[in-house]
């Protein structure tokens, strides 16, 4: 029986039974990769804002404290974004006429909120509050980075789930006194998971509730 | 599925010789028809038992594998850029992301109920009951609760409108009225004429008698389609004067209602509710309870709850009064009612030795007379200022609703009326078929229409103002026991409405006067000196006005009222008109909550039907659902039947407030109109209806054979000397089963654990649960057509269920949520996870990990998970959008979906008490279901806290779970039913 395939066939065949296997790792390594890029999740990506409001200069410059703006961080789900009369506190008096202010000012003028774009969006099924966080000893820094450095704001972490859960299962690696919640830069002075178990204990925190579903998705 | 006609006889049989079953749902349930069998058989009609479509396996799986290709993609879209919207000058009260709680006040019927509003950043989203108002002390019902979809109904009326479809403005229609009034002023307003419902509101109430002093020959008509006329003229009968009738239950020990739903309607109906149960509670320790005889020619949740029911022809209530009259000795000329003399003798000898702590109810569909008998039987038992009080009456200008309607029609008919504005009601549709006031409309030059929509009444009217729903405007009404209350408004106007206060002001040539001018206006004026604006204050926020309830009088009942007994009409067949349980007078008509909302003794849905009792059936021939047409006055209406065990014989009820041609998108169409039978010589009920059958068939829904669970002991009740006696009964029917040995491994609950019980005996089937389930957790309609596949999404279902004979059996209401069971059947054959146990015993449901295996529900034995066949929640309109809970996930189609126990609301508490370092308080968290419950029938808290109220009530011996032979230990278990027959009348519930 005359051949009916080219022994280059065998080549052929030999490399897809190889890129089979290789080429789906591959392009699940591809996926894996891409859904943990920065495009994807969108850290380390400044977003564009209406004012280009600089944390840095407000923070490290100025030194106020998150709270002045962040009202409602200690008492509710949502940490707050200031409302126009908190910018004209001060810039009804300082940088009166720069341009960069104006749509603060014509908020102001016009009774009609600063769009914000949300930098820290999680998806609707998912219910995060910050006040049991920041009383629990979770730092603002911990979850959104050294603000403190951002000239323009963006996403320091992933804010996927796996994300949260490497906290919620193992909290004394994160936690810091509540005293430094605020503190931007802070260093342990002791061993993080030794201060982290002692502090754990004495907030009470309830490890083995952490990880139900409900705690987050209701 | 062919339908067969019941066999009412064998029905019969059957009930007779039943031993072992006591209970029972329905007729078919009881008859074992083909098409039951079948319904059971398929055991979740909701979804189909086998694949009918035409599609091939073959297709199927290329579809599938092409579906598959694409599922990875599905993700790749990320999430859409969102804005946040800071205030530009934040209110100082507000925090984002927390909810503010403000008084205001419902009305119904005129009366008030208190109210607090649930508000999320100026958007109210939730109503619950103020515990500072005597009508409400936190509960509420159903009405109260589906008033917020109301506000944001899409299909509300949203602008001035002239000649129906002519879009107009507020301005134009002042300088139209302005014209018109000046034209009227020559001859003193003669020709004006103003309807509004029955009105209790004294800011409206001085805006009226500022219009009649202005227009000296102006006339205010008032009319309530299922108003208290008859009550207002028995009080006149038998005192001489208009009184208010108020009644103490909580004092109350023995209790007759005359045809009185004392506990389902009525503008205290929450209150009295409370305190009847009140008496009943007996899982506290309380050893006795009050008893209640219910005579009623309809079945409602009154006589559910009653110790003894007799179903009574409403036309026949009067000799029974007269009866009982005669028995306790007050001489009022009887009448021989010889087929109840036992019972009339057990019920007058009962009253007779409870003098003081007695009460005889007579109900707003009976005639005065009936109430003038209620009165003298209840002065002569020495009830008066204990059980009854008396107080000057609420309303601001009691009249005779249906004779000044009358009048009215009169005027318009004879040409007398120029101007008409009729406020916030519908005559052209709710008006009695004899005065045809739709003909007569047209008979006035200038007709004025404002209300919340565009309704049969608008359509007719030259000029339409959109009304503001109570939760957008400044007002005052006062409580069924006089107190006012201020209503203020949660959210600015949705649309271009005015309140009629405003158009009574423009009336008055007051424009551009606000709203909150106006009633603070009065409220000022009436203040004598001192801080006014502190007491405005206080008066809004605990939402009551001190010092306003209104102190008892004394009247005495006069000799001689209606000595000569009523001649008894031929025994024709008798017509009862009800307002619905659902829609009421029809002003509900177009809530897709309400209408959804299975009615408590029939399970029916989006419908009215015809009621008759199984022996008029049986004696007419006519079989369930089978359309009939009702003749009654030379008027007539096609109606289908629905047979209804308990239904006094020889008697059809039809309710209210459908078949409406204008109530928008949801309300049309639905059911028949009964108004068009209704006259105003007897708007309640009247001998003299003919029934003829006709060979059609209508579709009715009812959710009564829905998720049975065939025939296991799933209610159970005893009598108290039987409870006192054995108080292990509820024990009995699982005693040998104890605890079985499980596979599986146990929990450990070092924190709390969670758990629920429904007390049997003080839930009133009121459904009130229901509606806050579904405001709480945005839970969707789905539609008639739905229902019928069984898919309807409630959360918490009122299962009633009968025991006893056909035509007078006993009525038990119970309550069914999530059991939340330890070993719960439907998290271990999820595969994907999606249903899962956690810490504290909660049953969680991770929406977004569902893929819609329905697994979980075909595992569960109690049928209670629901699953989104369809795209149910309306993510399209954006006023809908409002009425969203911001603390729950609005579900998607393909999802699962469950009774949580109102986990956002245990997590709020949770993080209030972590936030603290404390444990979580025992009342702290309240579900929606229970802080509804007008009769506190469900408890909630931590079972591991032997001082809790839920572990306290758990360690009672009534205490049983549902189907616990199946070893699910369910967190939510019931406290058995104990009720209080008299021994005298054979000590059973009947």
């Amino acid at each position: 029986m005359a051949q009916i395939f080219h022994p280059s066939t065998n080549t052929i065949a030999k490399v897809s039974i190889f890129g089979g296997v290789f080429i789906l790792a591959g392009v699940a390594v591809l996926i894996m990769v891409f859904v943990h890029s920065s495009y994807a999740t969108g850290v380390g990506v400044f977003v564009e804002q209406p004012v280009p409001f600089s944390h840095e200069h407000h923070v490290s410059g100025l030194g106020i404290d998150c709270r002045y703006c962040h009202t409602s961080v200690e008492k509710s789900a949502f940490a707050g974004i200031p409302p126009t009369e908190t910018c004209m506190t001060c810039h009804s008096q300082i940088w009166t006429n720069a341009a960069m202010l104006e749509p603060v000012r014509a908020s102001f003028r016009t009774d009609r909120p600063i769009e914000w774009v949300r930098v820290h969006n999680l998806p609707d099924f998912v219910y995060f509050n910050h006040s049991i966080h920041v009383a629990k000893g979770v730092g603002c820094e911990t979850c959104h980075g050294r603000v403190d450095q951002m000239a323009l704001t963006y996403k320091a972490n992933t804010l996927y789930m796996e994300w949260c859960l490497d906290c919620h299962r193992h909290p004394e690696n994160y936690i810091r006194p509540v005293e430094e919640v605020y503190t931007m830069g802070y260093q342990p002075q002791e061993d993080q998971v030794a201060l982290g178990r002692e502090l754990v204990k004495a907030y009470s925190i309830q490890v083995k509730q952490l990880t139900n579903c409900s705690v987050c998705h209701y | 599925m062919e339908k067969e006609a019941l066999d009412l006889s064998a029905i019969r049989a059957r009930l007779a010789q039943a031993k072992g079953r006591r209970y029972w749902r329905s007729l078919e349930e009881i008859a074992e028809t083909p098409a039951f069998k079948e319904f059971l058989y398929r055991e979740f009609p909701q979804g189909a038992a086998e694949w009918t479509d035409q599609l091939s396996r073959r297709s199927f799986l290329k579809v599938m594998g092409a579906s598959l290709a694409l599922a990875g993609l599905t993700s790749c879209s990320g999430q859409l850029a969102e804005k946040i919207l800071p205030y530009v000058r934040q209110p100082e009260e507000l925090i984002p992301g927390k909810p503010l709680f403000y008084a205001s006040a419902m009305t119904l019927g005129g009366y008030a109920t208190g109210v607090l509003v649930e508000s999320h950043e100026g958007r109210p989203t939730k109503i619950e009951g103020n515990p500072d108002h005597p009508a409400s002390l936190g509960s509420s019902d159903p009405f109260m609760q589906a008033s917020i979809l109301e506000l944001y109904d899409p299909d509300r009326s949203q602008v001035v409108t002239r000649f129906g479809t002519r879009i107009s403005t507020w301005d134009a229609f002042i300088q139209s009225l302005q014209t018109e009034l000046d034209s009227l002023q020559a001859n003193q307003g003669a020709g004006l004429r103003i309807l509004t419902g029955l009105v209790t509101s004294p800011t409206l109430t001085s805006q009226l008698d500022a219009i009649l002093a202005e227009f000296p020959q102006a006339k205010w008509h008032q009319y309530e389609p299922a108003g208290s006329d008859n009550a207002r003229a028995g009080a006149r009968l038998a005192f001489g004067r208009d009184v208010e009738t108020i009644y103490n239950l909580a004092k109350a020990d023995v209790v007759l209602s005359l045809d009185a739903n004392f506990l389902g309607e009525g503008p205290a109906h929450i209150r009295y509710a409370r305190d009847f149960s009140d008496k009943r509670r007996v899982w506290t320790g309380q050893t006795t309870q009050n008893r209640l005889y219910v005579v009623e020619s309809t079945p409602s949740i009154t006589g559910a709850k009653a110790d003894h029911r007799l179903p009574l022809r409403a036309s026949q209530m009067e000799l029974f009064a007269r009866a009982v009259a005669e028995a306790v000795g007050v001489k009022v000329g009887g009448a021989e009612l010889a087929e109840h003399a036992d019972w009339i003798a057990a019920v007058a000898g009962e009253l007779q030795s409870h003098r003081g702590t007695g009460l005889v109810i007579a109900g707003n569909q009976q005639p005065p007379i009936v109430h003038a008998l209620a009165h003298a039987l209840n002065e002569a038992l020495g009830n008066v200022g204990q059980t009854v009080l008396y107080t000057d009456p609420v309303a601001a200008n009691p009249v005779d609703e249906m004779a000044s309607l009358r009048e009215l029609a009169e005027d318009m008919a004879a040409d007398r009326v120029q101007l008409l504005i009729i406020l916030d009601r519908n005559p052209v549709y709710e008006a009695p078929a004899d005065l045809q006031f739709a003909e007569l409309m047209f008979k006035v030059k200038t007709r004025i229409h404002l209300g919340l929509y565009e309704d049969e009444t608008a359509e007719l009217c030259q000029w339409h103002i959109p009304g503001l729903h109570y939760l957008e405007m400044w007002g005052d009404a006062r409580a069924y026991d006089g107190t006012v209350s201020i209503i203020q408004p949660l959210i600015a106007p949705l649309y271009d409405g005015k309140s009629a206060y405003e158009l009574l002001a423009a009336v008055l040539g007051q424009t551009g006067v606000s709203n909150l001018d106006l009633v603070r206006g009065y409220w000022q004026g009436q203040s004598s000196g001192g801080d006014f604006e502190a007491r405005w204050r206080t008066a809004l926020h605990n939402g009551i006005m001190a010092d306003t309830t209104l102190p008892a009088t004394s009247v005495s009942v006069q000799a001689d009222f209606g000595s000569a007994p009523q001649a008894v009409g031929p025994q024709s067949l008798e017509i009862v008109f009800r307002p619905d349980p659902s829609v009421w007078d029809g002003c509900f008509a177009n809530n897709g909550w309400l209408q959804e909302l299975p009615k408590p003794m029939t399970k029916i849905t989006w419908d009215n039907v015809a009621l008759v009792s199984p022996a008029t059936a049986e004696r007419l021939g006519l079989s369930n659902e089978q359309v009939v047409e009702l003749r009654y006055r030379e008027r007539s209406v096609r109606a289908p039947v629905w047979i209804t065990p308990g239904h006094a014989d020889n008697s059809v009820t039809v309710h209210l407030g459908f078949g409406r041609s204008r109530a928008g998108s949801v309300g049309n169409g639905v059911g028949f109109n009964a108004y068009t039978l209704r006259t105003s010589e007897a708007p309640w009920f009247d001998t003299g209806l003919e029934i003829s059958p006709t060979s059609e068939q209508y579709s009715l829904v009812t959710t009564q054979q829905h998720f049975n669970m065939e025939g296991r002991e799933l209610v159970r009740t005893a009598t108290l000397a039987d409870y006192q006696a054995r108080p292990d009964f509820a024990q009995e029917h699982s005693a040998g089963e104890g605890k079985h040995i499980s596979l599986y491994p146990e929990y450990e609950y070092d924190g709390n654990a969670w758990g629920m019980t429904i007390d049997l005996t003080t839930c009133i089937g009121c459904n009130a649960c229901t509606i806050a389930c579904q405001a709480e957790n945005n839970i969707p309609v789905v539609g008639k057509d739905q229902v019928l596949r069984g898919r309807e999404m409630h959360w918490i279902r009122v299962d009633t269920y009968f025991e006893g004979e056909l035509d007078n059996p006993a009525a038990h209401f119970q309550p069914v949520p999530c059991m939340h069971c330890e070993k719960a059947p439907c998290e271990l054959v999820c595969p994907v996870v999606a249903t899962v146990h956690d810490a504290e015993g909660l049953n969680n449901m991770v929406y977004n990990r569902c893929v819609g295996t329905r697994y979980c529900s075909n595992n569960c034995p109690y049928k209670v998970r629901r699953f989104n066949f369809l795209q149910y929640s309306n993510e399209d309109v954006p006023v809908l959008k409002l009425l969203m809970n911001p603390d729950v996930t609005v579900r998607q189609r393909g999802v699962m979906e469950k009774c949580t126990y109102c986990v956002q609301r245990i997590n709020a508490a949770r993080i209030e008490a972590k936030k603290e370092n404390r444990a979580i308080r025992d009342g702290e968290i309240v579900t929606a279901c229970q802080q509804a419950c007008p009769t506190q029938a469900i408890i909630f808290g931590n079972i591991n806290d032997k001082g809790s109220q839920v572990a306290q009530s758990k360690a009672t011996p009534l205490n049983y779970g549902l189907l616990v032979e199946l070893n699910t230990e369910p967190r939510t278990t019931y406290l058995a039913e104990v009720k209080n027959p008299n021994a005298e009348l054979g000590g059973k519930i009947s």
